[in-house]
């Protein structure tokens, strides 16, 4: 896996947004992927390009239509290289008292 | 197949060996064994012919059929899962492993999906692919396995 590319790739907020949205739903056309977002057809063609080359993303046509859909393997290497390697037990105890203490899931 | 109608699970992974050591390890029970946490695979892997996953106890786990099988390129099975109530009643789901020659790898892509919306099968298998391929990439590169004992996919 090539990590900087990995890296590259998520260093983007907008690209990170089109990640959660597959998350959410997985195997969207680009013009699903277009809806809401304000971007124009041809950034949102781009990131999605630079997703795929850094294999996080995948697509497969169906009948006409390109879906795309999230890859969760480089996303669960850098896990376990980076985070789990970091004492990932404790960083998840500090999560979970953040998250209790703010009373919200996301934070 | 529209997509609003269908759940799709797919893994894309980069396996540095050659098609025809991951097609054997893809079909080869014994090896499958190793990665798959002692499951038991029955199959002869031609079309036509039936599949089966089997737990170390002998009881069925997924059955189905092979639907293609083009040796070392593509593997397509439909996939019913036989031990969980609510898996088992949405019926058959189609599992296809593309191999692909990337340099000095294989570019291995895993599609599992059902013709059926917020399925709880692709969901379940979407847990547990990833400890399953992630052990037969390990296996393959160093000849062990990242995980010894985990849900099997089929289970998870």
């Amino acid at each position: 896996m090539n990590d900087d590319a990995v890296f590259r790739a998520l260093a983007d907020a907008s690209r990170r947004e089109l990640l959660d949205r597959l998350h959410q739903t997985n195997g969207q056309t680009l013009g699903d992927l277009c809806q809401g977002l304000d971007m124009t057809r041809q950034a949102v063609a781009k990131h999605l390009a630079i997703l795929e080359d850094a294999n996080l993303v995948s697509t497969r046509r169906q009948g006409r239509e390109k879906l795309h859909f999230i890859n969760p393997v480089p996303i669960n290497q850098i896990a376990e290289r980076w985070i789990g390697k970091f004492e990932q037990p404790r960083l998840g105890a500090l999560s979970k008292l953040k998250k209790t203490l703010e009373g919200k899931d996301d934070g | 197949m529209a997509k609003s109608e269908s759940s799709t699970f797919v893994y894309v992974t980069y396996i540095r060996t050659t098609p025809q050591k991951l097609w054997s390890a893809l079909t080869d029970p014994e090896q499958m064994r190793d990665y798959w946490f002692d499951m038991r695979c029955e199959s002869d892997w031609k079309p036509g012919s039936s599949w089966r996953l089997l737990f170390e106890d002998g009881r069925v786990a997924d059955s189905g059929e092979i639907l293609e099988a083009d040796p070392p390129r593509l593997l397509a099975i439909k996939w019913r899962n036989h031990f969980k109530p609510e898996l088992a009643e949405e019926g058959y789901s189609v599992c296809t492993m593309e191999l692909e020659p990337v340099e000095d790898a294989v570019k291995l892509t895993v599609t599992h999906s059902i013709d059926r919306k917020d399925s709880k099968l692709i969901h379940a298998v979407s847990g547990g692919w990833p400890s399953v391929l992630s052990n037969l990439k390990s296996l393959l590169e160093t000849g062990k396995i990242a995980y010894k004992r985990s849900k099997p996919a089929a289970a998870a």
